[in-house]
């Protein structure tokens, strides 16, 4: 066991794939010399060189397409993203070709990419570098989308995409970067299966299931309901392609009340699609309705009042209220 | 109006201004612009400093292998318009006109070379050995490939415009990769210096409209930055569907090369034998590491873009004639003639070959099989996924209660015979 922050953690895992994977490597802006923006790839040029360690060009479709083009070959390539604003420059080559090949070649072809993109907010950014994007990837078959909470995940998780032969894009938790925890580098343990569910706290009273950088804030929560007499199971979802939905219908048969709290807007959001889905899995065991928290329909506002717009305890409080009141 | 250019009246009475009109002159062929020709419209073999080398090489058989290559795609093509004309096909896309083009360049890549098409590269895939009749599967509605790529490195062909042509940059950086691990291999097993695979380079095609794509840029940065050997062989068929290609460049499509700092040469897309040596050069060059040429070949959509398309509404049937006039196999088959290295009876077997062809692909398209929608289910992801396992389960309960139904109907069917006979017995 090891002490380490998330980007640490996930430096430590590509660094891992790198050296045990001959045909995998690095592709992104600023990711070389500087060690990327976040500095999750430092040091990696100097070890395993400029050919696997890859500076691009500026610009995301590119990097995807030539991701796409070096998977056809036999490569494993990871694609950084610098913020999740700025992957729509490259969204048409992740949702009509990296998507798509493996099925339109009728199986034939198989393009294991992976795509790590930063996200989330709180970070008091400018606007483009604190969005929540992965309802339109979601959406989108053909495509796995994973997200750690923690430097254990984190470490195991990018492996993992790395070895899945689906494309999977990674969604990095930025503003939980710096977040220390234990990380086993021996063996992933619980963390075996990157699309499962982890419940994180057991409860009795209503269930909530977040992912990301909410996990932190769902759990404060839960502890200040324990406070009130409330008990709160807390759920990370690990996994938002697919989703684990027998982890997630098996805490609600037990508590009765569900909340899925996300940075991206509540509408057509992976919220709705828990709900719609524990609805009609669970609907006898459900108490009350499902409640979602998340950001509001607009685009991400700007960083002086972030903090009116991402959920934080409170709005979970209040939700997991409003489900109690039922 | 100069008195140089066409009158309006054979543009179907399109009213353009001066302008409008030199420029839609240039786009037909300014002869200032430079432009390799060898095989000219009259047929008469010319010479080029550079690339008559690789027009001395082609034997006898070689250049009637062109033609017959040529003839066959053209006659394949009239087959599957008509496959489409009866409903035995969803939509066909024409390639007529520009069969040098493809005929020339395809046979210029070897093996081992991969090959990213647009969706009207029929003649390429002809020289890959692609069989025909699977690349209708795509146009009947019965795959979105058709072919496996591995089987011949011709990729699937790719219908968002331009998507392919970052692919085949990366694919081309794959190959580096590969030979330098190879050689690393080598040295590491004290086998330096013995013969490896052979060097391989990857051909992209696109088109006078899809070089407006911002992934063809994204392409060419990324091929030039990190030297990769790939060719960008754009047909400059002068028509994106009904945009004139002076709508998609001011100048000469091969000129945009010198901006990302590699080789452009636009040939005359209607000389196979130019668009062959041109095509051979920059393949070599870049199989042996010297990075991404440019090649624009200048040819002409005769046809429509697709068979849901009527090029009437858009240009007129003199821009089309002139450019008839400058067809791509009449040109090779007066040559032939006059050089004695075709007579009737070559011209006439080319003939029954084409017919042949299409007589094997009007047969095999009626019998593709449609397929089972639980392929799809199956080809969505590589690995076991929940999701698509849970529909589809759902999918067979809900099939199965049809399957009773038809089995109920069937039992009532009997049920109503029974009856009858019953009644006749009566």
């Amino acid at each position: 066991m090891t002490t380490m922050t998330i980007a640490k953690a996930i430096n430590e895992g590509l660094r891992a794939t790198l050296s045990n994977n001959p045909r995998s490597l690095l592709m992104g802006e600023d990711i070389g010399a500087l060690g990327g923006v976040y500095r999750v790839t430092d040091g990696l040029i100097a070890e395993f060189g400029a050919d696997r360690v890859v500076d691009t060009p500026l610009a995301e479709s590119g990097i995807i397409g030539t991701a796409i083009g070096l998977s056809l070959r036999g490569y494993q390539p990871v694609c950084e993203i610098q913020f999740d604003g700025f992957v729509f420059p490259g969204f048409n080559q992740i949702t009509t070709q990296l998507a798509k090949m493996h099925s339109r070649s009728n199986g034939n072809l198989t393009v294991p990419v992976v795509i790590r993109i930063p996200y989330g907010g709180g970070i008091g950014s400018i606007e483009h570098h604190s969005e929540s994007p992965e309802a339109l990837f979601a959406h989108t078959a053909g495509l796995r989308i994973i997200t750690p909470s923690n430097p254990h995940d984190a470490y195991w998780m990018i492996q993992q995409a790395v070895d899945c032969q689906d494309p999977v894009i990674v969604f990095e938790p930025k503003r939980r970067y710096w977040l220390k925890g234990e990380v086993d580098t021996e063996t992933p343990g619980a963390s075996a299966d990157p699309f499962k569910a982890h419940v994180l706290r057991e409860g009795t009273d209503a269930t909530v299931v977040v992912y990301g950088p909410l996990v932190p804030v769902a759990l404060a929560a839960a502890e200040a309901a324990a406070e009130d007499g409330h008990s709160v199971e807390v759920i990370d979802l690990r996994s938002i392609s697919p989703i684990d939905f027998d982890t997630v219908t098996a805490s609600v048969r037990k508590t009765g009340r569900l909340i899925v709290a996300h940075e991206a807007p509540t509408f057509g959001g992976i919220g709705g699609e828990i709900a719609a889905r524990i609805s009609e899995r669970a609907f006898h065991s459900l108490e009350a309705p499902v409640i979602r928290v998340g950001g509001f329909h607009m685009p991400y506002p700007v960083a002086k009042v972030e903090e009116d717009y991402l959920p934080d305890i409170d709005r979970i409080l209040e939700a997991l209220d409003r489900a109690l009141a039922y | 109006m100069g008195a140089t250019h066409l009158p309006s009246t054979e543009f179907d009475g399109t009213e353009m201004d001066d302008q409008l009109e030199a420029e839609a002159e240039a786009q037909l062929g300014d002869p200032a612009e430079p432009m390799v020709q060898l095989l000219g419209p009259d047929g008469t073999l010319g010479s080029d400093p550079v690339f008559s080398k690789y027009a001395e090489k082609l034997d006898p058989d070689t250049l009637r292998g062109f033609y017959a290559d040529m003839a066959k795609i053209r006659r394949f093509d009239v087959e599957a318009t008509a496959l489409q004309r009866q409903g035995q096909l969803a939509l066909w896309v024409p390639l007529t006109g520009q069969e040098a083009a493809q005929i020339g360049s395809g046979r210029a890549s070897q093996p081992q070379d991969y090959i990213f098409p647009t969706y009207r590269e029929h003649g390429v895939a002809l020289t890959r050995n692609v069989d025909l009749a699977e690349l209708l599967r795509q146009f009947r509605g019965v795959s979105n490939g058709g072919w496996n790529p591995k089987d011949t490195n011709f990729h699937l062909y790719t219908l968002v415009l331009a998507a392919q042509t970052p692919h085949a940059v990366g694919y081309a950086m794959g190959i580096q990769r590969d030979q330098k691990l190879a050689a690393a291999n080598a040295v590491a097993s004290g086998e330096a210096g013995q013969a490896v695979e052979p060097n391989a380079a990857v051909m992209v095609y696109f088109g006078d409209g899809a070089s407006s794509e911002g992934d063809v840029h994204e392409s060419m940065v990324f091929a030039a930055s990190y030297q990769a050997p790939v060719v960008f062989f754009c047909q400059n068929n002068h028509w994106a569907i009904s945009v004139p290609s002076s709508v998609q460049t001011r100048i000469p499509l091969a000129n945009r090369a010198k901006g990302y700092g590699f080789p452009g040469i636009r040939v005359d897309g209607n000389d196979v034998i130019a668009v062959h040596a041109v095509t051979e050069w920059a393949l070599e060059r870049a199989r042996d590491g010297h990075g991404p040429v440019l090649i624009e070949a200048f040819t002409y959509r005769v046809g429509a873009h697709t068979t849901a398309d009527d090029p009437t509404k858009y240009r007129g049937s003199a821009e089309e004639g002139l450019w008839r006039a400058k067809d791509p196999l009449a040109r090779l088959e007066k040559y032939l003639r006059a050089e004695g290295l075709a007579d009737d009876s070559f011209f006439e077997q080319v003939r029954a070959d084409g017919d042949e062809l299409a007589a094997y692909v009007r047969k095999t398209t009626h019998d593709l099989e449609t397929p089972d929608i639980r392929t799809a289910f199956a080809n969505t992801y590589v690995e076991a996924h929940p999701l698509v396992a849970e529909e589809l389960a759902w999918f067979e309960e809900y099939s199965a209660g049809f399957a009773d139904e038809a089995t109920a109907d069937e039992a009532s069917a009997e049920e109503a015979d029974t009856v009858q006979t019953d009644r006749a017995a009566r």
